[in-house]
């Protein structure tokens, strides 16, 4: 057991907002920076970038030595994508995430409330149970949750997968949530006590009002981990609930075959999550820190 | 469950209780927001983790239900004297220490970098943090293929003039492979919540120190790094946990080999699991894996709370 000091480490939570830099005159070492930072940048995207532009290609354009750059357009790829029963799989994904985003907020938002607003005795324990259970490795859950979900015949459910990516996402959530909810000004939520206020009611007029953009962020970052999510889905799932990264695994052995295909596939499947993540930009850090950090 | 992180009373609460004690029916009023999402946690991952302990006491064919019967700790002796599970383990330990030390190291220099001014800065940190948003399975393939293949992919082209040939690196570099993979992916991460922490330094001590005559390089060094160390000890601590259980790369690229090459835990335990059919030992396998993880978080997470303990306060 581990003894840690919650107050010291949420502490970093309620610091003043971060302080910007000042603005200092342009020195000449800003464009070295500037230009190293940008070819950076343009390494690490590289790979996305050729997987969108090879989802374009012919086939035989997506594996040529030297590699191909100038060529001319086609949504044949994604025509064949589409015609091949991606639909459904892009369907479970997304029901999925949903669902399991909508579960998350549902449970996650009373429960920061119970261990921030007016917490629970002994708030620090529940708070690091939580995120005890974010740490635990998946492989020490999949069997039983395996054999349960075949025994109860919901095997291959897209509704059992979003019940387990809700547990996936719930320590992130409350953290995150709790994290917004300090940020909260005392005096709104005491005048709230003084009137009286149950507390269906102080959430439904005073809090969720003021943490909205707060749950927007939670939701996007929820998102991103249920949407990409992959050994619960591969283990769990086989016709009718696959998701996205389950489709793709049906390219691992037509390597050298289907360059373009498969990128268009890929294409389409971190699409949602590019989007939302680019959306989400700002709270990234304080969803990947679990509010730790801003 | 796994990691039970028992937290002391804290000294100063943000919001403190009142001074009273509370009445048991105003305790039970504030608990019961708290109770739904309690019980699912506990539902969802403290109980299959009891149901994993039976398990790792049975023999156990997936296929032959009714042949189960217990075994008590021979699982365990099987799991331990097993060289593929040996095999696993210390792959799993390279792979996690070499790619969260190379993630904290780039992620550092990335972080340093972005906290400069310069043209385009917003649109250089969206670059950068694409790897850890793209779907880690969806980008294997892309890296299996269009990347690494030994004729056609985009590395060996890059290193041709260098020499490199039609080198096959997901067979001759296995290894090699997975950890390029995983530290594109991972550095991402380690870059954002480092920059946080940059970004987080009092402007007041830095003109200070500036004012004081110290030169850029000295106020790095006894300033900024100080203040930065938890912030990288809180991304390695996270990212370690993370980086354990790495499956989808390995599963796309290499599926675990050539031979054992590149099965670390999590790929031994599924193949245990749902290729052999093998749920007694699959079990055992786990739950070792979770008390390591326990060990592992137990320690890092004092040395991490310790240090916001002495330096953010």
């Amino acid at each position: 057991m581990a003894a840690v000091d919650t107050d010291r480490l949420t502490s970093t939570v309620e610091r003043p907002a971060r302080h910007r830099r000042r603005r200092r005159p342009p020195r000449p070492g800003t464009i070295a920076v500037g230009v190293v930072a940008w070819a950076v940048g343009l390494v690490f995207f590289f790979p996305v970038l050729w997987m969108f532009l090879t989802g374009f290609k012919q086939e035989s354009q997506a594996s040529t030595d030297p590699p191909t750059i100038f060529f001319t357009p086609t949504l044949d790829q994604y025509r064949a994508i589409l015609g091949r029963d991606f639909l459904p799989y892009f369907g479970n994904s997304l029901i999925a995430s949903v669902l399991s985003i909508v579960l998350v907020l549902l449970l996650a938002t009373p429960a920061a409330y119970a261990l921030s607003v007016r917490p629970v005795v002994r708030w620090q324990d529940s708070l690091f149970f939580f995120l005890s259970t974010r740490m635990m490795p998946a492989v020490a859950t999949i069997l039983p949750l395996y054999i349960i979900a075949r025994d109860l015949n919901v095997l291959d459910n897209v509704t059992f997968l979003a019940l387990i990516y809700t547990a996936m996402n719930l320590p992130i959530a409350v953290w995150m949530i709790r994290s917004f909810l300090l940020e909260l000004p005392k005096e709104v939520l005491e005048a709230a006590r003084v009137d009286g206020a149950s507390l269906p009611v102080e959430m439904r007029r005073v809090i969720l009002p003021m943490i909205a953009p707060g749950l927007a962020a939670t939701a996007l970052i929820c998102f991103i981990f249920a949407w990409n999510e992959f050994f619960f889905a591969v283990s769990l799932t086989a016709f009718r609930a696959a998701t996205v990264p389950v489709f793709l695994v049906g390219f691992i052995t037509q390597e050298g075959l289907f360059w373009a295909r498969l990128s268009a596939a890929a294409t389409l499947a971190v699409l949602p999550v590019l989007i939302a993540g680019w959306t989400a930009q700002k709270w990234l850090v304080r969803g990947l820190s679990l509010g730790a950090v801003k | 469950m796994a990691i039970q992180v028992e937290a002391p009373p804290a000294a100063e609460p943000r919001r403190r209780p009142e001074p009273r004690q509370l009445t048991r029916r105003e305790r039970r009023q504030r608990r019961r927001p708290l109770l739904p999402a309690l019980v699912f946690a506990i539902v969802l991952t403290q109980l299959p983790f009891v149901a994993t302990l039976y398990y790792s006491t049975q023999r156990y064919n997936l296929l032959r239900p009714e042949t189960r019967k217990f075994v008590g700790l021979s699982n365990y002796g099987r799991v331990f004297t097993d060289d593929l599970f040996r095999n696993a383990v210390l792959n799993t330990v390279k792979l996690t220490v070499t790619v969260v030390l190379l993630c904290a190291l780039f992620g550092t220099a990335l972080a340093v970098l972005l906290d400069k001014k310069f043209l385009g800065r917003s649109i250089v940190r969206t670059l950068l943090i694409t790897p850890f948003l793209v779907m880690p399975a969806a980008a294997a393939l892309v890296w299996k293929t269009s990347m690494l293949n030994p004729v056609f992919g985009i590395v060996n082209w890059v290193l041709s003039p260098f020499g490199a040939g039609q080198t096959d690196w997901t067979s001759r570099y296995p290894m090699t492979s997975i950890i390029l993979v995983l530290t594109w992916q991972w550095t991402p991460f380690f870059m954002l919540i480092i920059l946080a922490g940059l970004q987080s330094q009092s402007p007041e001590v830095l003109e200070a120190a500036k004012t004081d005559g110290a030169t850029g390089g000295q106020t790095f060094r006894r300033v900024t790094m100080p203040h930065l160390r938890q912030f990288i000890e809180l991304a390695t601590v996270l990212g370690t946990i993370f980086i354990l259980q790495t499956f989808d790369a390995i599963f796309m690229i290499t599926q675990g080999g050539p031979g054992q090459a590149t099965t670390n835990l999590p790929y031994f335990i599924y193949q245990q699991a749902f290729r052999a059919f093998n749920a007694g030992e699959a079990a055992a396998a786990g739950v070792i894996t979770v008390v390591a993880t326990i060990v592992f978080a137990t320690f890092a997470l004092r040395l991490v709370s310790g240090l916001f303990t002495t330096e953010v306060l």
